[in-house]
């Protein structure tokens, strides 16, 4: 903290002058860089659209209210397949991600040099691809449906499950580990009495959790044509039927309202 | 000597068999409802499997030359759109996140600044991006505008349970020296919100990428278009490519902003 002399008395700035001249580049930098990309960016805009967004807003509400109540009862069946993706998905993601898992983490895996890197392979590339291209990808191998919606939710929670189950199991108590294999135990053993009961806790709330976020996911892998109230919300845009969507809208507010409140719920009953 | 041997028994998960027993009947009872009101067409899964074959086999060796064009011109208007978008969110999220802040925001600031957050949060950016679509047209605009309004409930959250958690002596040790508001918010409380900042910041960078890959199958632009023309023209040998340069980009991306944050750290 420099203390300048002026003429007649004394100030301090917070930084020194190298200090000043470094934040001063970063912001240059940074804004040059922003306004670089936001003129390529603009260079592909149409301007007209965007300023009479206000005007389209408008309209679109306008015809979303009063929404239309009584659709909501042909809701229920995609709502029904929503929550099936969601829960089905997180369970085949979940059992997939315990092996992966055992084979990435630092302290549990059979072989350093091969298996581990290809375990931690198959979790980030699982984590890097959205559930709606894993499902644009699955609806193209095994058609549109909720089995496709099913496997794309099940696929992304792998990578997510994996890699926090690793580092849950990289943090054990060697210790008890220890304590179980001077008993005589064989792997398997000190598998399910040493490993398996330190990082269930664990387990138990990270699969929750990805069920909450499956729970999100799940609304719109339909979108691209993978089950769930998605189909339902791209049928009724492309109908134009915006009184539709509204409803469907609030559909899936209540949904992951939903889901948010039972997972508070199970979370302190099992914690 | 007692004769009989001593078997020693795991103890149940569930304590109590009545409810174990129930569990078990509530799960299997589901999975048959489950397994009952879904439909799946055997058939259909049939007719795909030498299409799944096809797409894996695409893999070996993806195709990258063909349409070299498009994949890079997608692959920069993602990267310029996140760039621009997180920028953006974080500009307006540190307004959003001070008066969501229990501790610096009066009562009304806050319930409206927790209303902003919820109302970024309760959508996917997804049914965000059809929306900005369908407002401002195909391309990058749009898809911005959804990131940066995503980056808000994201962005703002976390900030702001960081601002309420600040060591409060430091912030009144900056308001005795009879600072202006805006002062002891530079002085007093973002100095210790600046670490947490930055990390979020580098985050939210990672994701945006990524969700940029999603926004532009509804019509965002960017490399999801690519990949969605890609997909539509049967070409899966580009679809492989462009997977395999979405996920290199998100492993480059999140290998650098984990080190960096560690570096912060």
């Amino acid at each position: 903290m420099p203390i300048i002399k002026q003429k007649d008395y004394k100030t301090w700035k917070k930084f020194d002058r190298k200090r000043d001249l470094q934040n001063w580049l970063c912001w240059f930098l940074g804004t040059l860089i922003f306004s670089f990309c936001f003129g390529l960016i603009s260079s592909k805009t149409i301007w007209f659209y965007v300023f009479d967004s206000h005007n389209e807003a408008l309209d679109l509400l306008g015809r979303m209210f009063p929404p239309e109540t009584n659709y909501f009862l042909t809701l229920i069946k995609p709502i029904w397949d929503t929550l099936n993706i969601a829960t089905i998905g997180t369970t085949i993601g979940t059992l997939i991600a315990i092996p992966l898992a055992f084979l990435s983490a630092n302290n549990t895996t059979p072989s350093k040099k091969f298996l581990r890197p290809l375990a931690l392979f198959c979790i980030v590339s699982s984590r890097s691809i959205n559930s709606v291209i894993w499902a644009l990808l699955l609806v193209a191998v095994v058609g549109p449906g909720v089995l496709a919606g099913i496997i794309a939710i099940g696929l992304r929670s792998i990578g997510f499950c994996g890699k926090l189950l690793y580092e849950a199991i990289e943090e054990i108590d060697e210790n008890q580990i220890e304590a179980i294999e001077a008993t005589g135990a064989n792997k398997a053993q000190i598998m399910t009495f040493g490993i398996v009961p330190q990082i269930l806790p664990a387990f138990t709330s990270i699969s929750i959790y990805r069920w909450d976020i499956n729970i999100r996911e799940a609304t719109v892998v339909g979108l691209v044509g993978a089950g769930g109230i998605g189909i339902e919300l791209d049928a009724q845009i492309g109908d134009l039927a915006w009184a539709k969507v509204s409803v469907i809208l609030l559909a899936i507010v209540v949904t992951v309202v939903f889901s948010e409140w039972i997972t508070a719920k199970i979370r302190r009953f099992i914690l | 000597m007692n004769d009989k041997k001593v078997i020693w028994k795991r103890k149940p998960l569930i304590k109590n068999r009545l409810l174990r027993i129930g569990l078990i009947l509530l799960i299997s009872t589901y999975l048959l409802s489950v397994f009952l009101t879904t439909e799946i067409d055997w058939q259909r899964i049939l007719e795909g499997i030498p299409r799944g074959k096809i797409f894996i086999f695409a893999f070996f060796p993806p195709d990258f030359i063909t349409r070299s064009d498009e994949i890079l011109a997608g692959i920069f208007e993602s990267l310029w759109m996140t760039i621009v978008a997180t920028i953006v969110g974080i500009l307006i999220s540190i307004p959003v996140s001070l008066g969501a802040a229990k501790n610096i925001a009066p009562k009304f600031v806050y319930f409206l600044s927790r209303g902003v957050i919820t109302l970024s949060r309760s959508f996917q950016e997804v049914i965000l991006a059809i929306f900005f679509v369908k407002l401002m047209g195909f391309g990058p605009f749009a898809g911005m505008v959804t990131l940066s309004l995503s980056t808000i409930g994201f962005f703002a959250k976390l900030l702001s349970e960081d601002i309420e958690e600040i060591n409060k002596s430091q912030a009144e040790a900056i308001k005795s020296t009879g600072s202006s508001w805006f002062q002891w918010v530079n002085y007093g409380v973002q100095p210790q919100v600046m670490p947490r900042f930055i990390g979020l910041s580098l985050y939210r960078l990672d994701i945006n990428f990524r969700e940029s890959a999603v926004i532009g199958i509804v019509g965002g632009g960017g490399i999801g278009s690519t990949l969605n023309t890609a997909f539509d023209r049967y070409e899966f040998e580009t679809a492989a490519a462009v997977l395999i340069v979405i996920i290199s980009i998100v492993m480059i991306v999140e290998y650098t902003s984990s080190h960096l944050r560690k570096l912060i750290k």
